[in-house]
């Protein structure tokens, strides 16, 4: 996916005008929230669990080499094949030469988001490789030719009358009727082929198991066992933050993953893939590559971004926030988006190209409440602001209005002559009414809200007036 | 309550928000006049401005630090600094101690300030566990809870049990009430468009509750969400909770008629 934060004002004017939008990310967060809560008041262990996920990724992140030297080791002893790729170029080349060496024609395809951030559609598509996408959602936008808005609910921003629409025009066979089982039923029929007759499949990995080697993706679908299994091909591609010493470290995350992520208890599917097909298997791939991607994650290791490597991609974080809420993932321009994905997009591209992000948030705190690792996404948003400061990249009205605001703020003595003479302009703005409508340099703010016309006089000065009066006062 | 002594009362540093300074003095003298109910003896320093937020919230550290070592050095002398707002205590309690990296005196001083410096409410309640008596306020309310006090600070259960000593009063919930209300400091100016469609879904949530009254313990929330319902059209009045508290909420509320 082409990063296009830069544009992210041009994006909410767009996002926020999206009447079916609204329709589909209200009905989607509010539901996604409601779960959440319900099975999380369930789990008693549930904040013991989120300190000890909090502590493993902390260890694993302070051991980052060890443990993947182990993986290596031992997903080589499984058999498969261990890449290493520093860049997203250097990601795609390995998978692409993959695909080209087995003679592939197509590839489906499963659990994307480190493939959107390394442009894997594109390259597919570059090396006459035809790509098919199995997730239900990841299926639904590969139809609209969208790229996807959520980092679990990838079609979060499609309501199901639109998908309707989207099935009846270009499925092979239209489904019966527009109920959502139907609906699921048409995608079944027109995938289930495809799914067997694929040369490659391509997966992500929701954990690295270093003592096993083993690869663990967890589905509600049970598309990534029909995608991976196949195929002679499986090609694994994932960052090299998703690792966890062993087996029970993963089944910690394993608990709070689908809690956070859709409000379930489990989900329907967890495999841990251990490596091709062995004598005497009943299937499974001939050839099993993994492609560990860095892409900037070893420059965060040991800075104020490192915490963001604990990120378990649960999209709870985007759930709650009242921003991504009102405009949707597309707004952000990057693959990954929301309170994550606004402390992620600057670390993995820069700091210019997604200036607006860490500045658009309220930052009330909600994506750190309900964090399953507990990272602290605000805090990291304001550091990405401080460094936008030292960078001189703040907008030249903001270092204006700021730097007034400094200037007055810094002398009390001025402050309060000067706030004395903004409550009388006020007062003198409100035209006799008990609001203010209209009222130069706040703009933004009258567009859609009324001001309370200010008391006369501001606090300290009736204060002062009341104290040397020797009155009671109000 | 507790019978003080002249020199036994707790001596309280009140810190008057910008806004609170600007747009809605009461709120000030409501707050004082509920800690002085209390028994304390509280001073207004006049070398006090703003705490800061939006240089710190803009990632400006070095004015922040230069705002926070003057409040530092004003409200030294107190036992207390009390604060009627959750998003400005929180800016001192949790972090001012964020830009003193390399400053070992300051940020001894900043942590011996930090430690004492209190939201209103919770002062009232969990310090001095004062709960007004004789107060009456006829009206059905809704509590929106203000972000940075509720998650900084903990800021939930005290304004609840103190509204629920207020005679003629019913409280009613609100639907979401602990999602942000879209104001977010510099974000509403900022992202004027995205903050409007945030506080549109509040309005929204707050009409359905059929609430006379809308109470939260910050001013900056109180008028990004009243001045919304006045735009809409809506009779809904907003007060900040020390207000009804301090049997000071007579007017037509933030925003309303008679403000």
């Amino acid at each position: 996916m082409i990063q296009t934060s830069d544009r992210f004002k041009e994006h909410v004017t767009r996002a926020l005008a999206d009447d079916d939008l609204k329709i589909a990310l209200s009905r989607t967060t509010g539901l996604l929230q409601a779960r959440r809560r319900q099975v999380i008041d369930e789990y008693a262990e549930y904040g013991a669990a989120r300190e000890r996920a909090g502590a493993i990724k902390d260890h694993t992140l302070a051991h980052l080499d060890h443990y993947l030297e182990m993986f290596e080791t031992n997903a080589r002893a499984n058999g498969a094949t261990v890449h290493w790729a520093k860049t997203p170029e250097a990601a795609r080349r390995i998978v692409t030469k993959i695909c080209t060496q087995a003679g592939a024609k197509t590839a489906t395809r499963v659990k994307s988001m480190l493939g959107e951030e390394i442009g894997i559609a594109q390259a597919l598509s570059d090396a006459g490789v035809e790509r098919i996408e199995t997730d239900l959602a990841e299926h639904i936008i590969q139809l609209a030719q969208d790229p996807p808005s959520h980092i679990v609910m990838p079609a979060m921003h499609k309501t199901h009358e639109q998908v309707a629409q989207l099935f009846d025009d270009l499925h092979d066979i239209a489904p019966d009727t527009h109920d959502i089982p139907d609906l699921v039923g048409s995608a079944r029929r027109e995938l289930r082929q495809k799914f067997l007759s694929a040369d490659v499949s391509i997966s992500g990995a929701n954990f690295l198991i270093a003592d096993t080697g083993a690869t663990v993706t967890v589905t509600n679908e049970g598309n990534s066992e029909l995608t991976c299994t196949p195929p002679k091909v499986h090609i694994v591609t994932a960052g090299i933050e998703k690792l966890v010493p062993g087996m029970a470290h993963a089944s910690v995350f394993l608990r709070l993953l689908a809690r956070a992520a859709i409000g379930a208890e489990i989900t329907q599917y967890t495999t841990f893939y251990n490596g091709p097909k062995r004598s005497g298997d009943a299937d499974g791939p001939e050839a099993y590559h993994i492609v560990l991607v860095d892409n900037h994650r070893s420059e965060m290791l040991g800075s104020d971004l490192q915490a963001m490597l604990k990120c378990i991609r649960c999209g709870a974080c985007m759930n709650h926030c009242p921003v991504y809420a009102a405009i949707g993932g597309h707004a952000y321009g990057a693959v990954y988006p929301g309170p994550m994905g606004s402390v992620l997009t600057p670390a993995l591209s820069s700091l210019k190209a997604a200036k607006d992000l860490p500045n658009a948030c309220t930052l009330n705190g909600r994506c750190k409440e309900v964090c399953p690792v507990n990272i602290p996404l605000p805090d990291m948003l304001r550091n990405l602001r401080a460094r936008q400061w030292e960078a001189k990249l703040a907008s030249p009205v903001t270092k204006l209005a700021l730097g007034a605001w400094r200037f007055v703020a810094r002398r009390p003595k001025l402050y309060h002559f000067a706030t004395g003479m903004a409550v009388f302009g006020m007062r003198l703005l409100s035209l006799g009414r008990t609001r203010i409508r209209r009222m130069p340099m706040a703009g933004g703010w009258v567009k859609y809200r009324d001001l309370p016309r200010p008391e006369k006089g501001s606090f300290m000065q009736q204060y002062k007036a009341s104290k040397h009066a020797g009155e009671k006062r109000p | 309550m507790t019978e003080h002594t002249a020199s036994d009362r707790p001596r309280v540093g009140l810190f008057v928000t910008c806004l609170v300074d600007a747009m809605r003095p009461n709120i000030g003298f409501a707050t004082l006049k509920l800690l002085e109910a209390a028994g304390c003896d509280v001073e207004v320093p006049s070398a006090q401005t703003c705490c800061g937020q939006p240089a710190f919230n803009s990632g400006d550290d070095a004015t922040t630090r230069a705002i926070a070592k003057q409040i530092i050095e004003s409200f030294a002398r107190y036992d207390y600094v009390v604060v009627p707002s959750g998003s400005c205590a929180s800016m001192i309690r949790t972090h001012f101690g964020e830009v003193f990296g390399d400053e070992p005196d300051w940020i001894e001083r900043q942590s011996a300030l930090s430690a004492k410096t209190w939201e209103v409410l919770s002062f009232l309640s969990d310090v001095i566990g004062y709960h007004p008596e004789d107060v009456r306020y006829d009206g059905l309310a809704t509590y929106h809870d203000s972000c940075s006090g509720l998650r900084d600070l903990g800021v939930r259960d005290q304004p609840r049990a103190m509204l629920a000593n207020v005679d003629g009063l019913q409280m009613t919930p609100l639907k979401d009430n602990d999602a942000c209300c879209g104001f977010g400091g510099t974000f509403c100016v900022k992202y004027p468009d995205i903050s409007n469609a945030i506080v549109a879904e509040k309005t929204r949530n707050i009409v359905e509750t059929k609430a006379d009254t809308l109470l939260a313990g910050d001013l900056g929330c109180l008028m990004n969400m009243a001045g919304k319902l006045s735009r809409e059209g809506h009779k809904v009045k907003a007060f900040h909770t020390v207000e009804v508290l301090a049997g000071m909420a007579g007017d037509g509320g933030i925003c309303g008629e008679g403000s």
